[in-house]
């Protein structure tokens, strides 16, 4: 494919062309780097509409510990008896299991690939101008997000954390959790992080599906930061409520 | 050596030359194709068309350019558009027009059978330019827009946007790179042509310098195509890129290939006049601007007021006075030595006195600053960055600047030089433009040179050679040249002296604008042969050329070009000298009416002056051929603009 | 009347691609009116009068169209001013007595050649691979007959308006070739004489482009470092169609209009 051109000094970098033929499309597919943005957007859409659901369901906290329980037990039995008990719940995990999977694979190969394009840095200090701190701090708030999700899970769904955790009281299990200031401190920085990460994700997506058009181009950003402040902000409302007395057992 | 100047203009009447020419050309096979060899020198319009042309034939085509890559010819930088004979304004344009046209603008020293086939084939242009991509402007049907360009009266100016010339470009390269990635034309990227070699009375290859690495290369070819422009360079201050040089042509000039009408240079008159000695190049401002700005300057000498201070009375609209019809519209060579004039007086605006004013305040009074920004919105951002003035509110300033050079090297009806074998297209050849080039006709010609003429004609000549296979290069006839070009580049690296290359450029740059420039008189002639020559030995004992020779120096291919250009100078000055007469962008002061316009003397100068090398000392070593114009259609006519 | 400035200059010298290089620094005095190569010009004046090297940089027609100038300019691509090439770039944009640190471009694939001038022919790789229309000299017909809604004419436009100077790569902190691909493909693309070769064209140079270059993130900074102002609009097109590339059967293309 690239032409072969026999000189002597700096040219441009000999490059052995992939084959990529014979194989299945979608690792084709997923071999290339816009492939891969591709994928990001798609589980990235994928996640946001779990955060926003989940956002959404922890309202319930605000109408007290039956509902909320109710909500918790309702997720469980979620189209029974038609599917076992928890099965949905499990396809949903299962699904959101590959989205974080896929999501941060391709943001670990998209960055390598990245480094190897620029082995030798800038020796002088940059000064970006579009490239805004959201942007550029993408992966540390994508494993900010990813630790702060192990912690979660161990706090509010194995109970590791909390020795007074009951297992299937949520309502309470939440409230002596985000009681603790450090913990709810986790949590509101947790969710700030989140909410940067979706501030610039929640717009690149859009880029990356090749969702472009004059028409609503302008909105992309907009529906970015509301859907950043709307997700991260009740979130970070949760502990703060439980802190100031608003949510308690 | 006996030169001799046959045209080879087919016989047989005006609009059949072409097509009988094309049927009489020999043909080879596709079978055969591949055994050929062509070596393509540049990659502008007609360097990229040609070679992209020949390639998709199924010759072996190798391709030359010094840039970094194919898509930086000077070319690029093209802005308004390109002239095709297609009528679709239906305002009576016809190819016999164009031609008219042609012939005419360039007072009447082009050839005939020439200017007619560029006139047949524009249209051709334009087709295959559409069907590559060149997103041409469009009306609101999808279908092509014209507009009327340099005074032209009919409307047959296709455009895209102000970079017409980019996005032409882009397509030949694009053509190009298909090629490329085809196999059969390859591409050497940061090599520059440093000499031809002919052996056997025909062209058979070239010596470049790897920019790279310093090293001298040698290429066979059973052809060899010049496409690389023109010598505007030669003033130092022009509107050319840097990197534009003589080089190819001047050494196959000294190879035997004869230089025609060095002396005719356009001079573009609105460019932005030099704001310093800082100063490295003049940018053109589209020449679109004359049709809303009105030109004027100071009638007080030495007034010093701002030009918002300067009342209108006190204001010399100098066109409009002294050419009602036209006004500010008259032609470049017109409007250029009028500014000159007014300049030279004392008359010019400025910091450094050295421009006229363009003033926009009345277009924008009648149309509303709105309108004139949709017109020349970009021209104003392009002004206002490089002179920090607002164009909006006072008056731009703008003085002539060498643009484009008509003369080149000398070649008959099939683009061959004088070496047999040795092709010239584009600027680099003087045929099709006679004194004075239309607006927008360069990239026409360009493309026409490469994509229809010469992928008709190379073959014809490669025709007789079949059978034969290229020179190897460890020949006498290759090792020998490459020597040379060695031998050069060493001589001036051991000068060690104390000036930059940049600094003779600069200086032969101010001779021959002073004394070779728009006007010219015998005193001013003779004085810059005289000088041009004490110039170039001093430049040759006194050159600071630094660093590696062997990698990658720019200062040793500025010194290389400057060299060629102060033997080209002498060259330009002693055919402005012989040429006893006004004619196009060459105005001898000797000759003008009484009026104060160009008079042409077609008795006894209706001739291509085509110039033999005879030796290191140009001006008298010389030999002057001369080519004698038949002109059978037209009438010749004097121009008037009154 | 034009003002003098004097400027403290850091400028990156490297003898060749292999050298490591390192900053040197100089002092200078120039006319405002200068624009930023003529003051390096001047720069070059002075050091070969001091029997020093000049700075190597590549340049060419001065006027903001051919792309062969470059510089990082106090970590900006082409400097501070938005939509202009470094050639265009004049130095009343800089105080008196400022600091200017210029470094050429720096990525993977635009090796150094020497001080600031870098190779950037894997630009040239894209295009071969795929970025043209096949149609041979004489092959055309009548330009009127292929009608090109005028909408579709002018965004091509706007895409074909890239110079090819690299300013995307230099600036994108991923050194993602993307502005200049997407630019290069959506011109066609956006063609009705694209149609034809539109999804092999667009996976071709898309693969190439990934030989050589970075991944975009959509940082956005190509397209203010863009001195032809290219929009990144035409990156998400691109990406649309490279999807698309792996789904249409392109055996249907001849059917309709490609929507």
């Amino acid at each position: 494919m690239t032409q072969a051109m026999e000189r002597q000094g700096a040219d441009a970098p000999v490059v052995q062309p992939t084959h990529r033929s014979g194989r299945p499309w979608p690792v084709e597919f997923f071999s290339t780097a816009i492939g891969k943005k591709w994928v990001m957007a798609v589980t990235g859409l994928g996640l946001m509409g779990f955060v926003f659901a989940h956002m959404v369901g922890n309202l319930k906290m605000f109408l007290g510990p039956e509902e909320f329980d109710a909500y918790a037990e309702a997720l469980k039995t979620l189209l029974y008896p038609i599917i076992p008990e928890t099965g949905v719940l499990w396809i949903f995990r299962f699904g959101l299991i590959v989205m974080f999977g896929l999501h941060i694979t391709s943001a670990y190969q998209l960055t390598r690939m990245n480094h190897r394009a620029r082995p030798v840095k800038y020796q002088s200090p940059r000064d970006y101008i579009a490239a805004n701190f959201a942007a550029r701090t993408m992966r540390w708030t994508g494993i900010i997000v990813g630790l702060y999700l192990l912690f979660h899970l161990a706090d509010m769904t194995w109970g590791l954390l909390d020795p007074e955790f009951v297992k299937g009281a949520a309502y309470n299990n939440l409230v002596t959790s985000l009681k603790r200031p450090p913990v709810a401190a986790i949590y509101i920085a947790a969710n700030l992080a989140l909410g940067i990460h979706l501030f610039h994700g929640g717009w690149s997506m859009f880029q990356s599906l090749g969702l472009n058009s004059p028409r609503y181009n302008n909105a992309r950003k907009a529906f970015a930061a509301g859907f950043a402040i709307v997700v991260a902000g009740m979130n970070c409302f949760f502990p703060i409520a439980v802190l100031t007395g608003i949510v308690s057992n | 050596m006996a030169l001799t100047l046959d045209a080879k203009i087919p016989p047989g009447p005006l609009a059949d030359k072409w097509d009988t020419h094309k049927f009489d050309l020999k043909l080879i096979g596709p079978n055969n194709r591949r055994k050929f060899t062509v070596i393509v020198v540049g990659t502008g319009l007609a360097g990229a068309s040609a070679a992209a042309s020949l390639g998709e034939q199924g010759y072996n085509v190798k391709v030359f350019t010094y840039h970094d890559s194919p898509r930086r010819a000077h070319s690029i930088a093209a802005q308004g558009g390109i002239n095709a004979a297609k009528n679709y304004r239906n305002d009576g344009d016809s190819v016999y027009r164009l031609f008219y046209d042609t012939i005419k603008g360039g007072d009447y020293r082009a050839r005939e059978g020439n200017v007619y086939r560029l006139a047949q084939v524009s249209g051709n242009i334009i087709d295959q330019c559409a069907a590559q991509g060149v997103p041409f402007a469009r009306e609101y049907g999808g279908l092509l827009d014209n507009r009327s360009f340099g005074g032209a009266q009919v409307s047959r100016t296709f455009y895209a946007r102000g970079q017409t010339g980019q996005q032409l470009l882009l397509g030949a390269y694009q053509a190009l790179a298909r090629q490329i990635h085809l196999g059969t034309v390859t591409l050497y990227n940061r090599m520059e042509m440093q000499d031809v070699v002919v052996h056997d009375g025909r062209a058979q290859g070239i010596t470049c310098r790897d920019l790279l690495t310093g090293e001298i290369t040698s290429f066979a070819g059973h052809a060899v195509l010049l496409c690389t422009g023109g010598y505007g360079n030669v003033y130092f201050l022009s509107t050319n890129a840097k990197a534009c040089n003589v080089t190819a042509t001047w050494r196959a000039h000294k190879r035997g290939a004869a230089f025609a009408n060095p002396c005719f240079t356009q001079i573009h008159p609105t460019c932005i006049p030099p704001a310093d000695e800082f100063q490295s190049k003049l940018t053109l401002m589209s020449e679109s601007l004359r049709n809303d700005g009105r030109i004027w300057v100071p009638k007080e000498f030495d007034d010093n007021r701002t030009a918002g201070d300067i009342p209108e009375d006190a204001r010399d609209y100098y066109l409009e006075r002294k050419y009602p019809a036209f006004g500010n519209l008259v032609p470049r060579d017109v409007a250029s030595r009028n500014s000159k004039t007014v300049v030279d007086e004392g008359r010019g605006v400025g910091p450094l006195k050295n421009g006229v004013y363009l003033d926009f305040s009345d277009a924008i009074n009648r149309f509303g600053a709105e309108t004139i920004k949709a017109r020349y919105g970009n021209l104003f951002d392009m002004y206002e960055r490089i002179t920090g003035e607002d164009p909006y509110t006072e008056p731009m300033r703008i003085y002539p600047a060498t643009h484009y050079t008509m003369g080149g090297l000398w070649v008959d009806y099939n683009l061959m030089t004088t070496i047999p074998g040795l092709f010239a297209l584009g600027e680099a050849n003087f045929s099709d433009h006679g004194a004075n080039r239309l607006g927008a006709s360069a990239l026409m010609q360009g493309l026409a040179d490469g994509y229809f003429v010469a992928p008709s004609t190379v073959p014809g000549y490669l025709s007789g050679l079949l059978g034969t296979s290229v020179m190897d290069t460890n020949e006498a006839a290759f090792t020998e040249t490459a020597a040379a070009s060695q031998s050069r580049i060493d001589e001036l690296v051991a000068v060690k002296g104390t000036r930059s290359p940049d600094h003779y450029h600069r200086e032969l740059g101010k001779l021959v604008w002073d004394y070779c420039g728009m006007s010219r008189n015998r005193a001013g002639l003779e004085k810059a042969l005289t000088e041009i020559p004490a110039l170039r030995e001093e430049f040759w004992s006194d050159v600071r050329v630094l660093g590696d020779p062997n990698g990658f120096n720019q200062s040793l291919e500025k010194a290389l070009r400057v060299a060629d250009f102060m033997e080209m100078a002498e060259l330009k000055a002693a055919d402005a000298l012989q040429r006893e007469e006004s004619c196009g962008g060459h105005f001898r002061e000797e000759h003008q009416t009484e009026e104060g316009e160009a008079q042409r003397d077609d008795d006894n100068f209706a001739f291509v002056a085509a110039w033999e090398y005879g030796g290191p000392n140009i001006s008298s070593d010389s030999i002057l051929h001369k080519e004698q114009l038949d002109f059978e259609n037209v009438q010749l006519t004097q121009r008037s603009y009154k | 009347m034009s003002k003098m400035l004097n400027l403290n200059l850091k400028v990156w010298r490297q003898s060749g691609p292999d050298d490591s290089g390192h900053f040197e620094e100089y002092t200078t005095t120039v006319a405002d009116d200068a624009s930023f190569l003529e003051m390096l010009d001047y720069v070059n004046e002075q050091l070969i009068a001091d029997n020093k090297e000049p700075i190597a940089f590549d340049h060419d027609c001065r006027e903001g169209i051919c792309g062969s100038c470059g510089l990082m300019i106090n970590g900006q691509a082409h400097g501070p001013q938005k939509g202009t090439a470094t050639c265009q770039l004049h130095m009343r944009k800089f105080e008196d007595g400022a600091n200017i640190v210029i470094e050429p471009w720096r990525a993977a694939a635009f090796p150094i050649i020497k001080d600031l001038a870098v190779n950037r022919a894997a630009f040239d790789r894209i295009i071969e691979s795929g970025g043209y229309i096949t149609v041979n000299t004489g092959a055309a017909q009548d330009a009127n007959e292929i009608p090109v809604p005028k909408d579709a004419a002018d965004a091509a436009m706007d895409a074909a308006a890239c110079i090819g100077c690299g300013a995307c790569v230099a600036a994108c902190p991923n050194s993602a070739g993307n502005l200049f691909t997407a630019a290069k493909i959506q011109h066609l693309n956006l063609l009705p004489q694209g149609q034809a070769e539109r999804f092999q064209r667009t996976v071709t140079m898309v693969d190439t482009m990934e030989e050589f270059f970075g991944s975009c993130t959509n940082y956005g900074e190509c397209q203010e470092a863009c001195p032809k102002e290219i929009s990144i609009d035409f990156i998400a097109m691109m990406n649309r169609d490279y999807v698309k590339s792996m789904l249409v059967n392109r055996r249907r293309l001849g059917e309709r209009k490609i929507g």
